[in-house]
């Protein structure tokens, strides 16, 4: 995975609340076997009307997106992060995470910026007023930098260590590989398997 | 003393960890991890990639559930894409050695059905899959949540998670549900009470005298729509209804009694405390229906569709805006007067024997609406079965219903089964997302009575508001 620092881009208001992995991705495009090649699926009901903010063609780059409270509820197919970031997304920022996308999220590299509505809002407002303003997301100090706007994010202390670093999960737990056997010599026999 | 006593859901956890370490999530082991074709073929890639095997594939088990067809079950899958997906799972289980229940096996169904009716899910223990759905197996006193495809690879190489402990909260449940409410009405009435959000970062246990007296089948319906609250997780203490559940069952411990012992200490100590507490009377329930776009906007079927303005809250207002012109509803509409064209009864939250019982009990000696179309899909082959042997099928095909295969099917439209666009149902199912049963599609959750009645009314509607069934008409 690629380290993540600092990143600046234009950003595109998502002015939804409740913004659910179906409509993220629809459930047709998830018979795909493939791990990249998702861009096509991004909000792909919600793109067929022409007024949607990503068919503006001053979003056509994107890499921010900042959405309503609630975002990523619902399925917990990672393809929906595989969709933001296949179309380009670096960043989304809202007052509200649904917890297993926030998590693929850290897997996959898409960072989840957490702020106050009231952020979200200013941000919101700023955009509305000039499309093209440059909005800086640094991980390292977990802030937003917008026009006037300075604002502390949060994000999981140790996914940020993650993403600054670049590190894959399962290399790392890997390491604890004699901590996970010992645990399994003490499990208990009365548990089921499948085989 | 703080840190003596616990709740459920931490004794599970705390029974879990494998390694802790200041700073770091706690490395947690996967009692049961449990796969399906969709959302697992990246992580057996990602597993090819980096030369990693499967560490337990003894406690991995895979099923065909998501996108395969409810008819022609016994011919390939017509659409390409889909017999892609399962095939690569056949493959993948090959590969690295994990069993399988396959189309047309006596085991195949909806991952979180076949689990319990195995008796693979147990109290105390932690299950996994790449479904948000996993909450259903709380119902047994487990910790079983939804986990990303990057978190089903993680599975499968370690048999563990690195995850940081959930907050908790308690959902108490007083009084009794009243004659005709059942378990989905009650959840529906939770999640609307605390909201999609509510429950974020929290596992629920449900508690009090209303839980204690659901059936197994009961607490899954509750337990599985957990998610739709924004939890990760929910929970129900494990009793002797647990227990008479699981014996026998074809996984059940072979020294039952022994389990059972351990069993009976999987529970909330008397001076524990959650982080969050939320009451809800049973005694004031009434059948439940959802009108808008998100499982939080539901309301008494015996209510009216709300207006924008009847909401505080300026985010909720735009929320429902949006919804009613979604769903082409008027404010002020009776709900019981909608009109739907489809019915569908299945998915991981109905589609057990006791829903498809319930909704039996309403059809029979009564037809169908000509302008509704009801598609019955059991949740499992196993469930299929049985409703047959009680001939259930044949009440539900001269109602005029159709009696399909085991699946997903339109929960989420994956298979042929979906809504055509603008296109309304009453479903049994969890999500009434935009599109989320076919594109333009438009959902009303319902409890498989309502549904049943529903399909004969033509209309939404409860059982007590349809005449009486004609005598002639008999198994």
């Amino acid at each position: 995975m690629d380290k993540f620092t600092t990143h600046r881009g234009i950003a595109a208001p998502l002015r939804h609340s409740n913004v659910d992995t179906d409509q993220i991705i629809p459930a047709e495009y998830l018979k795909r076997i493939t791990r990249t090649g998702y861009e096509d699926a991004l909000f792909s009901a919600w793109r067929q009307d022409p007024d949607f903010v990503l068919n503006h063609p001053v979003y056509t780059n994107a890499s921010i997106l900042i959405a309503g409270p609630d975002f990523g509820t619902g399925s917990s197919r990672e393809h929906a992060v595989w969709a933001l970031s296949d179309y380009g997304f670096k960043v989304v920022v809202s007052s509200r995470f649904a917890d297993i996308f926030r998590g693929n999220a850290g897997k996959g590299g898409l960072v989840t910026a957490e702020v106050e509505q009231s952020v979200v809002d200013r941000l919101w407002e700023l955009l509305g007023q000039d499309p093209q303003t440059e909005v800086v997301v640094d991980l390292e100090a977990k802030q937003i930098r917008a026009g006037d706007i300075v604002a502390d994010f949060v994000i999981d202390d140790y996914v940020r260590w993650r993403l600054l670093e670049g590190l894959d999960d399962i290399g790392i737990t890997m390491q604890h590989a004699d901590a996970i056997t010992r645990f399994e010599r003490d499990r208990p026999s009365i548990l089921p398997t499948t085989a | 003393m703080v840190g003596m006593s616990k709740t459920l859901s931490e004794k599970v956890w705390d029974a879990h960890v494998v390694r802790s370490a200041e700073g770091e999530p706690d490395l947690l082991y996967i009692d049961l991890h449990l796969i399906h074709e969709v959302t697992s073929p990246q992580a057996f890639d990602g597993l090819r990639a980096t030369g990693r095997g499967v560490r337990r594939p003894d406690l991995t088990l895979a099923t065909e559930d998501h996108n395969v067809p409810t008819l022609d079950i016994d011919k390939p899958i017509a659409d390409p894409i889909s017999r892609a997906q399962v095939e690569a799972l056949r493959t993948n289980c090959a590969e690295f050695g994990v069993p399988i229940r396959p189309l047309g096996d006596a085991d195949q169904g909806i991952v979180h059905v076949v689990g319990p009716q195995l008796g693979l899910t147990q109290p105390g223990m932690t299950v996994v899959c790449g479904d948000s759905h996993t909450s259903t197996h709380g119902a047994f006193g487990a910790l079983a949540f939804g986990i990303g495809t990057s978190e089903v690879e993680h599975v499968l190489a370690t048999q563990t998670l690195p995850l940081k402990p959930f907050k908790t909260m308690a959902v108490n449940v007083e009084g009794h549900l009243p004659e005709g409410v059942t378990a989905k009405d009650l959840i529906l009435a939770i999640i609307a009470q605390i909201g999609t959000g509510g429950g974020q970062g929290y596992v629920i246990e449900y508690r009090g005298p209303a839980i204690e007296a659901l059936s197994m089948e009961q607490r899954m319906t509750i337990c599985n729509m957990s998610i739709e609250a924004g939890a990760r997780a929910g929970m129900i203490g494990p009793d002797e209804t647990t227990f008479e559940y699981l014996r026998g069952k074809q996984r059940a411990p072979a020294d039952f009694d022994a389990a059972v012992d351990y069993w009976r200490t999987l529970v909330t100590d008397a001076d524990a405390t959650f982080d969050k507490e939320v009451t809800i009377d049973a005694a004031g329930l009434s059948p439940y229906v959802t009108w808008g776009t998100n499982p939080g906007q539901g309301l008494p079927l015996r209510a009216s569709v709300p207006a924008p303005e009847d909401f505080d809250d300026p985010a909720a207002q735009q929320a429902a805006r949006k919804a009613l012109d979604y769903m082409g509803l008027q404010a002020g509409t009776p709900l019981k007067e909608i009109p739907v064209d489809t019915v569908f009864l299945g998915s991981c939250t109905n589609g057990r024997i006791e829903d498809l019982r319930a909704a039996a009990d309403i059809l029979r000696g009564r037809k169908v609406a000509d302008s509704v179309t009801m598609l019955v899909v059991p949740g499992s082959v196993k469930v299929r079965l049985q409703a047959q042997a009680e001939g259930l099928d044949t009440v539900f095909t001269r109602a005029g219903a159709q009696w399909r295969n085991a699946g997903c099917s339109m929960c989420l439209a994956m298979n042929p089964d979906k809504l055509r666009p603008q296109e309304r149902s009453a479903s049994t199912s969890n999500r009434n997302f935009e599109g989320r049963q076919g594109p333009g599609g438009r959902t009303h959750l319902v409890s498989p009575q309502v549904a049943a009645a529903t399909a004969v009314a033509g209309h939404l509607a409860e059982p007590n508001d349809l005449p009486a069934p004609s005598e002639l008409v008999e198994v």
